[in-house]
C-alpha cells in the first residue's frame, strides 16, 4: 500500500529538513506500510523509551540522529535510562556499559527531550488531554494515557518513538482512530469482597489476570468502584501490560471512554463475557510470586515510579515498621517527586530509616540492587513479573503493608484476612465509599 | 522449485537455509545477539543458531525491545539472513528497517499465506528475490 504524504512529509523524505528528519521519515513511512496505514497524522507529544541502553547499536542510532541535526518538534519526555544520573554510584554494571548508557541518555536530551527519565510521565509535567493524538512508548505509560486520560497512542517502542518526535507524525492506524477503541472483552467482577475493592493490592492482581487473558483485545471491567484511584488504575494497567499486550482498557463508570456500558462497547455487544471471582484472583496471586514465603533480601517499590500519594501511604508504615538492617529497601520514583520529598522533609526520614531512593531508572532494567541472587518482595505487578528474568531474583508479591512489615522482620508477614471472602457483594458506589475518594 | 509472492514488510534480497520455529519467539530475552543463539530456555528451538538462516516463525512475541535486539544482531553479524512470518510483526519489521538505515544491510522481512507457510521445513534452501518473490 502506498502511504499518502503531505507536502511537509515529502519535504522531510527528500531531505529538505535535514538528514535526521529524512531518516526518521523514511522509517515512519516503512512502518506505516507495515501497519497498513493510509497516511500519517500529527501528534501533540511523545514519550521516548529509546534512552534505555540495550546495546551499542542503540547508541550508534542516537549518535547518527544527532549528527543529522535531530531536534524534536513536539513536547517530548524521556522514559527511564539505565543509570540514575543523580546517583550514578548506584549503578552495579561494568564501567564501559555505564558510560555508554549515560551517553545515550544525554544524546536524547540534546535532541530536545525533557530529562524527566520516568515511566510515569503522566504524573509529571506531561499530561495529555482527552482525545489528543500522542506517540508514547513504555507499556505502562501507553496503557495509562489511553485508558485513564483518554489520549490516543499505539504501542510505540525503541526507534519509532523518536522518529515520531522528530517529525511530529505517526501512522494513522490502530488506537489513534476512535473506531478501534471499542471494548471487546467484558470482565465482570462477581464475588469480590467489598473490603478488597478498596485495597490497592487488588489492582495489580486484577490487571495481571486481565493481561494474561486478553491477547491483543481491548478489555472492559465491570464492577470497580467509582472511587478507584489513579494510582490503582496505574497499577492495574502496568500489570496488564506486563503479563499481556494490553494498550487500552475501559472500566465502566471509572475511565473516561466508559461512562456507561454502551460507551465502552460502542453500542455493540462484548465478544466474550469473562467472570472474575475471588478464586480466580487467588490463582493469579500465586502466579505473581516465584518463591515460598520465608526470608527476604530486598523490598522494592515503585514500578511504575512511586507518586507522592503513594509516599504518603508509605511514610507512616515505615515509621512503625522500619526496615531490618539486612534488608535492602529500595523505592524508585521520578525527579519531581524526589524534589518534593526533600521539601516535605521526608527524604531525610527515608534516609535515616535506611531506604534507598532511586530516580531516573528502576530495579528491573539495570543492575542497581546490591545482590545478584536472593528474594525480592514487592507490591508491583510489573516488578514481580520482570524480576526473575531480568535480574535473577526470586519474587514474593504482597500488599504495601505486607511488604513494609516483612521488610522490618526480614521474613514474610501476611495480612491474613486480605484475600478472604468477608463482606460479599459488589460495589455500587454508595455514599459510604466517599471517604476513599481522591 | 516453487515460486510464491510474499507480502513485503521490509524489502531486500537474501537466501539461506530454513530454520522453522514452531512457536513464536521474543527476541528480547530470547536471542543472544553476541552469538545468534536462541536462549529462551522454554522455547523448543532453544540452543539453535539463527545466524545466516532463513528464519521462519509464526510471529514475534512480547517486548518492543525486540527491535533493539535484532538491530544489535545485525551490527554483530549474527542476524538471520531473512525473516519469514505467518503474521505481520511490526516490532521485527522495525528492527530490520532501522538496521537498513544504520548498517546498509538488513534481513528482508516478509509475510506469507498460511498454505505457503506450511510448506517450509528445516534445512530447505529459500531465496527471497526482488519485490518479495520467494523461491524454495
Amino acid at each position: 500500500m502506498t502511504v499518502e504524504l503531505t507536502t511537509r512529509d515529502q519535504a522531510m523524505l527528500d531531505g529538505d529538513l535535514g538528514a535526521a528528519a529524512q531518516m526518521a521519515m523514511r522509517i515512519l513511512v516503512t512502518m506505516a506500510g507495515v501497519y497498513g496505514a493510509p497516511r500519517l497524522l500529527d501528534i501533540e507529544s511523545a514519550h521516548i523509551d529509546g534512552c534505555l541502553y540495550h546495546g551499542f547499536s542503540g547508541l550508534e542510532f542516537a549518535r547518527k540522529l544527532l549528527a543529522g541535526g535531530a531536534k524534536v518538534v513536539v513536547p517530548t519526555t524521556l522514559n527511564v535510562g539505565a543509570v540514575d544520573l543523580l546517583h550514578p554510584e548506584h549503578f552495579r554494571g561494568d564501567a564501559e556499559t555505564g558510560r555508554h548508557a549515560q551517553e545515550l541518555m544525554q544524546a536524547y536530551v540534546q535532541m530536545g527531550c525533557q530529562p524527566i527519565f520516568t515511566c510515569a510521565p503522566y504524573q509529571s509535567t506531561q499530561r495529555p488531554s482527552f482525545g489528543s493524538q500522542i506517540a508514547w512508548a513504555e507499556s505502562n505509560a501507553i496503557v495509562f494515557a489511553n485508558s485513564v486520560l483518554g489520549a490516543r497512542t499505539n504501542r510505540y517502542g525503541d526507534f519509532i518513538d523518536i522518529c515520531a518526535a522528530i517529525t511530529g507524525r505517526a501512522p494513522a492506524v490502530g488506537l489513534h482512530l476512535a473506531e478501534n477503541r471499542r471494548g471487546q472483552l467484558l470482565y465482570r467482577l462477581e464475588d469480590i469482597p467489598r473490603h478488597l475493592l478498596h485495597e490497592d493490592v487488588l489492582y495489580p492482581v486484577l490487571g495481571y489476570l486481565i493481561g494474561e487473558r486478553s491477547g491483543s483485545k481491548i478489555p472492559v471491567i465491570e464492577g470497580l468502584p467509582p472511587t478507584t484511584t489513579e494510582d490503582q488504575l496505574k497499577a492495574l494497567g502496568a500489570a496488564a501490560a506486563s503479563s499481556g499486550a494490553v494498550a487500552l482498557f475501559h472500566a465502566i463508570g471509572v475511565t473516561p471512554e466508559a461512562t456507561t456500558w454502551t460507551d465502552a462497547f460502542h453500542h455493540q455487544e462484548p465478544e466474550q463475557i469473562i467472570p472474575v471471582t475471588l478464586a480466580d484472583l487467588r490463582v493469579t496471586l500465586t502466579k505473581l510470586g516465584t518463591a515460598p514465603d520465608g526470608k527476604i533480601d530486598v523490598v522494592a517499590l515503585g514500578s511504575p515510579h512511586y507518586s507522592l500519594d503513594e509516599f504518603e501511604q508509605l511514610m507512616p508504615l515505615l515509621e512503625r515498621y522500619p526496615p531490618h538492617p539486612d534488608v535492602e529497601f529500595v523505592v524508585s520514583t521520578q525527579r519531581s517527586v524526589f524534589a518534593e520529598l526533600a521539601r516535605l522533609g521526608w527524604r531525610k526520614l527515608l534516609k535515616s530509616a535506611g531506604v534507598k531512593l532511586v530516580v531516573d531508572t528502576c530495579v528491573v532494567v539495570t543492575p542497581i540492587v546490591n545482590i545478584q541472587e536472593g528474594v525480592l518482595m514487592t507490591n508491583s505487578g510489573k516488578y514481580a513479573h520482570y524480576s526473575p528474568g531480568n535480574i535473577g531474583l526470586q519474587v514474593i508479591f504482597g500488599s504495601l503493608e505486607e511488604c513494609v512489615r516483612s521488610g522490618a522482620l526480614g521474613y514474610v508477614w501476611r495480612d491474613k484476612g486480605l484475600w478472604e471472602s468477608g463482606d460479599l457483594g459488589l460495589e455500587t458506589g454508595s455514599a459510604s465509599d466517599s471517604q476513599s475518594s481522591q | 522449485m516453487a515460486t510464491v509472492q510474499a507480502h513485503v514488510l521490509v524489502d531486500g534480497q537474501a537466501s539461506g537455509s530454513a530454520l522453522v520455529l514452531p512457536e513464536a519467539l521474543s527476541l528480547w530475552g530470547g536471542l543472544d545477539p553476541e552469538t545468534g543463539e536462541i536462549i529462551d530456555r522454554r522455547h523448543p528451538n532453544s540452543g539453535e543458531i539463527v545466524t545466516g538462516k532463513a528464519l521462519v516463525l509464526p510471529i514475534g512475541r512480547g517486548s518492543s525491545s525486540a527491535s533493539s535486539i535484532l538491530l544489535e544482531a545485525v551490527r554483530l553479524g549474527t542476524a538471520p539472513a531473512a525473516i519469514i512470518l505467518a503474521e505481520t510483526d511490526a516490532i521485527l519489521a522495525l528492527g530490520a528497517a532501522v538496521a537498513r538505515e544504520m548498517y546498509d544491510s538488513a534481513p528482508p522481512v516478509v509475510v506469507v499465506e498460511a498454505d505457503v507457510y506450511q510448506q517450509f521445513y528445516n534445512g530447505q534452501s529459500i531465496a527471497i528475490g526482488e519485490n518479495g518473490v520467494i523461491s524454495f
